[in-house]
């Protein structure tokens, strides 16, 4: 058995026989030639047949990974319309009398070394759309069959790199992985395979041609791929992609499937996310919104404080990615164990019960409203909620809801659009669940964080391990706090959802539809798992034996 | 001569997508239009030369209208700067 290492692009595991995959070589001659005009014809008649060609391969990477990744597809048609690289070609013919092969060359291998020698890695990598570009007119000026490459049986792709046209053409039913020497993270291939989920590894140096034919594994995880494996290493990780397979079969069966028990009772099921790198998750786990996005990311990612432009970029382009559905933003939640350098935050005795969240955010208005413009700015562009963290007096809630509608006032009298959106409340302290009846007035929503308030409640450090023997994340006044806050909620018609970490906890699932929560937002993988249990349960048969219960 | 200029938002800069469409609005156009960063220039219509420019998010470009159209076409390309780029 052998080893080798790489870049994984995609998780998962690919198990089957190598297939080398050589890129044609192009043996260009350099002779010259007496009727220049008719090599200006070819090279005119292979351009429009690779325009073509980049169309049909925009239709199939739009079907295939969507519009972001088929763009490039439809720069590429653009690119073969530039003026100045078709006129460099047209000179090599006219003037210096080669034939058009010759001149693809030339000129197309000028325009990707500018794009290798610039400085940026994005610009960097558009050289390899020149050259996929060059080798496509190439193909049509020789008459190359590049069809016939991947063989007829399913394998493991190997190949020095791919061009992106080459990765739409392959015949997905014939891929089980992808193995490239080269490559970037940036590159098309790796956002196709990507979007394709098609267990990639790229920058493999050790690549050797015998390994055509051999039996492989492909193993995204450990970004590795063993060459003629041990049995012992077959069996498990066919154990593995059996695994991955039967995630993906109910992911299959419950996509778009609703959270709904057995007598007809249906919540929503949320995710919780920390930035706009997050979305993806959100999408491929069918989540049906967002119940917890924590604004944090916009304060830490940063060494001085954000902007509202900046701000208001994070938000809309996740507000807009997953428009209609609803996205809630919590508020700057600083303070206690999150620290920053440039909100100069005194070192505190007892920092979890010290200057954090909303209290800062009500003493340093500038700071507060600069957020909450951002998100007034996003709401234009989505369905937005916005949350307030630990709150303890109906005094704080009203106090936000003023400086909210302060913002939206001068905003308004900026001419500035703006969308409709909920205002809600984390409900992460006891004071906060003793008095629901009162906020619950004041707002759209609650949303229980459960981590802190079990250790209000609780009066356990979550940070101590030493404290572990002392905690029980099912304490009954926890539960019970869950259960007033619901019920307080439902008394004046505000809707509850739970965002901690017990809404993952497959034991209370039952527990909390029995309480009527409205919404469970837990992290995406478990969105689906969470869809499953709620689909089994039926809540008009008697509380099950294992039913965790208050008292 | 129309001219104005722009500071780019794009977190990749002009890159090749949105350059291959500003080339498309300025093909509309009689007149030319020049984007300048420092000491380097392009025509709005040269997708390469435009992209090999490398402008990044940040980078503020001039940009130069003559012609006979270079009323419409300079407020054209300013829209489709805002909206793109």
């Amino acid at each position: 058995m052998k080893v080798v290492t790489g870049t994984k692009i995609v998780n998962g595991i690919a198990i089957g026989k190598i297939r080398i995959y050589r890129a044609p070589c192009y043996d260009i001659d350099d002779s010259l030639v007496e009727d220049t005009g008719a090599e200006v014809a070819r090279f005119e008649q292979a351009r429009g047949r690779v325009q073509d060609q980049q169309h049909v391969l925009y239709e199939r990477a739009l079907q295939s990974a969507g519009e972001d990744s088929a763009a490039i597809f439809e720069a590429h048609e653009l690119m073969l319309d530039d003026e100045d690289l078709i006129d460099a070609c047209k000179e090599i013919m006219l003037k210096q009398r080669h034939t058009a092969e010759y001149a693809v060359q030339e000129g197309f291998d000028n325009a990707a070394q500018m794009f290798r020698d610039m400085d940026d890695p994005y610009f960097q990598a558009r050289s390899a759309d020149v050259i996929d570009l060059r080798n496509a007119m190439l193909d049509v000026l020789l008459g190359n069959d590049t069809d016939s490459m991947q063989g007829t049986e399913p394998s493991i792709l190997v190949a020095e790199d791919l061009a992106p046209s080459e990765t739409v053409k392959l015949d997905k039913s014939l891929l089980l992985g992808l193995i490239t020497r080269e490559g970037s993270s940036n590159s098309h291939t790796a956002i196709l395979a990507r979007s394709m989920n098609l267990p990639t590894l790229i920058q493999c140096k050790d690549i050797a041609d015998d390994w055509d034919g051999k039996f492989a594994i492909l193993d995204g995880y450990n970004s590795c791929v063993y060459i003629e494996p041990t049995q012992d290493l077959i069996d498990s990780l066919t154990a593995r992609r059996n695994k991955d397979l039967g995630k993906e079969a109910l992911l299959q069966q419950l996509k778009g499937a609703s959270n709904t028990t057995i007598d007809g009772k249906t919540i929503k099921v949320f995710a919780n996310i920390g930035g706009p790198a997050d979305v993806g998750e959100v999408q491929t786990n069918d989540a049906e919104g967002v119940g917890l996005f924590r604004s944090e990311f916009v304060y830490l990612n940063s060494k001085t404080d954000p902007s509202e432009d900046a701000q208001f970029d994070a938000y809309k382009r996740v507000l807009e990615t997953l428009a209609p559905k609803q996205v809630i933003i919590r508020t700057c939640d600083i303070g206690a164990d999150k620290t920053i350098d440039y909100m100069k935050l005194d070192k505190e005795e007892n920092p979890a019960l010290g200057y954090r969240a909303i209290r800062i955010c009500l003493t340093r208005r500038d700071f507060f409203k600069r957020q909450l413009r951002a998100l007034l700015r996003a709401s234009a562009y989505g369905n937005l909620g916005i949350m307030f963290p630990m709150i303890i007096s109906v005094r704080e809630v009203r106090e936000c809801k003023d400086i909210l509608a302060e913002c939206r006032h001068e905003l308004e009298s900026e001419g500035v659009r703006m969308g409709r959106i909920e205002v809600g409340i984390m409900i992460e302290t006891p004071a906060a669940a003793l008095c629901a009846d009162e906020l619950a007035e004041e707002v759209d929503f609650f949303s229980l964080g459960t981590n802190d308030l079990t250790q209000y409640t609780c009066a356990i450090d979550r940070q101590n391990a030493k404290l572990e023997p002392f905690s029980d994340t099912h304490h009954p006044a926890v539960l019970r706090l869950i259960r007033m806050t619901i019920e307080a909620g439902h008394r004046h018609n505000t809707w509850v959802g739970i965002c901690g970490e017990l809404g993952a906890d497959k034991s209370l699932t039952e527990t909390f539809l029995r309480m009527g929560v409205d919404e469970l937002s837990v992290n995406p993988k478990s969105v689906l798992p969470l869809r499953k249990i709620i689909r089994s349960l039926d809540l008009s048969k008697p509380i099950g034996q294992a039913l965790v219960q208050e008292q | 001569m129309k001219e104005f200029t722009y500071t780019i938002t794009d977190p990749v800069g002009i890159h090749a997508r949105p350059a291959g469409l500003l080339v498309k609005e300025a093909k509309q156009f009689n007149s030319t239009a020049t984007i300048i960063k420092g000491d380097k220039s392009a025509k709005a219509t040269s997708l390469m030369k435009l992209m090999g420019m490398g402008v990044k998010q940040g980078d503020a470009v001039t940009v130069q209208v003559e012609g006979d159209d270079e009323e419409a076409c300079a407020a054209a390309i300013e829209k489709f700067l805002k909206e793109n780029m």
